[in-house]
């Protein structure tokens, strides 16, 4: 989540306060994402420094400060907008990490594993499910950060049910498979001595 | 009080010998009244099956299955009949509304199954199709609603009169997400209003929307989700 991009898309609908940016912040994602003021107006003396916003009374100072969006400010908002995030490079999820290596350990159930997390992972949608159950329909920002969660967690189980149905498909258990496919590698790396 | 529907160590087989398969292995469930449950497992984990033996649409190879305490397999051919008529409702991912009958006569058909006169059924459906936002579409027919408003038609029938269980086998399957979340609002609402629900699905954006959730794999619950705080949600999944 950029607080710096966010912070000039406020402040692209006028001048306003940090504390008021701070509010409206926590507003506009349903308050899924805290933000602590000091790190408002941290992200407020970078931004002014780089001349993508400017205080308004020079000699304020803290909440009575104001800032104004600048034209670079406008222009760096556009581009990071029409930017697509970088996704290419593959996440090291732990989540992959923990199946990969409970494949390796001798005895482990990976299909049990799996389970714990798909309960785990359908546990936390209840509750991004429950927020946008209550939500005021008028509170797009919250059911869209709601949308975004249970969709990235909707995609965690999908992996869940793909990885089990996968190990099932194994003619061994995982584990019993890992050591065979080990120490045939081990008697090809001997075989080579 | 009784479960609204209870099933006990139910299994059910299909064929014989070794083209014998066991689509449920003594599966246990209770859903009390007001309860959504719903029942997730990847296909041919017999969600469906278990769906259909719940609603009496299929018997139980063995075990029990009891609504409202009457144990099911007791029952008469009409009064098991009966029992579906007037207790429970059954959504369906492709709605199974009937084409040649407007959105409030598929609404009252139950109703005037049931022995009541078609002009009370049909207020009563003009009144419920009203109460989910649908009464300028009373005298639609299926072809002319969209899939959320079939969706919501089917809703309205399956819950019209005093029927107390309400099943739905993938009822968001056909609609975009945001008219199937309109969807699992309704039958939220239904629920809150003393309706047992069970919903099976392989979704698990749709499952989310129920009180707790079941998982079932090759016929055998496996495991239980129950909605928790986001401060349970920082611990171990393995707990």
């Amino acid at each position: 989540m950029s607080v710096r991009h966010s912070l000039l898309a406020l402040l692209s609908a006028g001048p306003k306060y940090g504390l008021q940016l701070g509010q409206e912040f926590e507003d506009s994602t349903g308050e899924v994402w805290p933000l602590n003021m000091g790190q408002v107006y941290t992200t407020l003396q970078r931004l002014e420094r780089d001349g993508l916003v400017e205080g308004e009374d020079q000699s304020a100072a803290g909440p009575q400060k104001g800032f104004r969006i600048t034209d670079a400010g406008r222009d760096e908002l556009d581009t990071w907008l029409h930017t697509p995030p970088d996704r290419w490079a593959p996440p090291r999820d732990e989540l992959v990490i923990k199946l990969l290596v409970a494949m390796r350990v001798p005895g482990a159930d990976v299909v049990a594993l799996a389970q714990s997390h798909r309960r785990h992972t359908v546990a936390m949608m209840h509750h991004f499910t429950r927020l946008k159950e209550e939500a005021d329909p008028d509170d797009v920002g919250l059911l869209l950060v709601a949308d975004a969660e249970l969709f990235r967690l909707d995609a965690v189980v999908r992996w869940l049910d793909a990885a089990e149905s996968r190990i099932k498909r194994l003619p061994t258990a995982p584990a019993e498979v890992q050591a065979a496919v080990n120490r045939r590698s081990r008697r090809r790396v001997g075989a080579g001595r | 009080m009784s479960a609204a529907v209870q099933l006990e160590q139910v299994t059910k087989s299909f064929g014989t010998g070794p083209t014998r398969v066991e689509a449920l292995q003594a599966v246990d469930l209770s859903v009390e009244a007001g309860e959504l449950v719903a029942i997730m497992g990847p296909s041919g984990s017999g969600k469906s099956t278990l769906l259909q033996i719940a609603g009496t649409l299929e018997d139980a190879t063995s075990g029990s299955v009891m609504i409202e305490g009457r144990d099911v397999g007791g029952l008469s051919r009409n009064d098991r009949a009966r029992l579906r008529r007037r207790t429970i409702g059954y959504v369906f991912q492709d709605f199974n509304l009937l084409a040649g009958l407007t959105a409030a006569e598929n609404v009252s058909l139950p109703l005037e199954l049931d022995g009541a006169r078609s002009r009370a059924a049909h207020r009563v459906a003009i009144g419920l199709l009203e109460e989910l936002g649908l009464d300028d579409r009373s005298d639609h027919y299926p072809d002319q609603l969209s899939g959320g408003e079939r969706q919501r038609v089917a809703i309205a029938r399956a819950v019209v009169g005093e029927r107390r269980l309400l099943l739905a086998d993938e009822p968001t399957g056909a609609l975009d997400s945001v008219t199937g979340e309109g969807v699992m609002r309704l039958m939220r609402a239904a629920c809150r209003n003393g309706v047992a629900g069970i919903v099976v699905t392989h979704d698990a954006q749709l499952a989310s929307w129920a009180d707790r959730v079941v998982f079932l794999r090759d016929g055998c619950m496996v495991d239980e989700s129950i909605p928790a705080g986001p401060e349970s949600l920082l611990t171990s999944a393995s707990e």
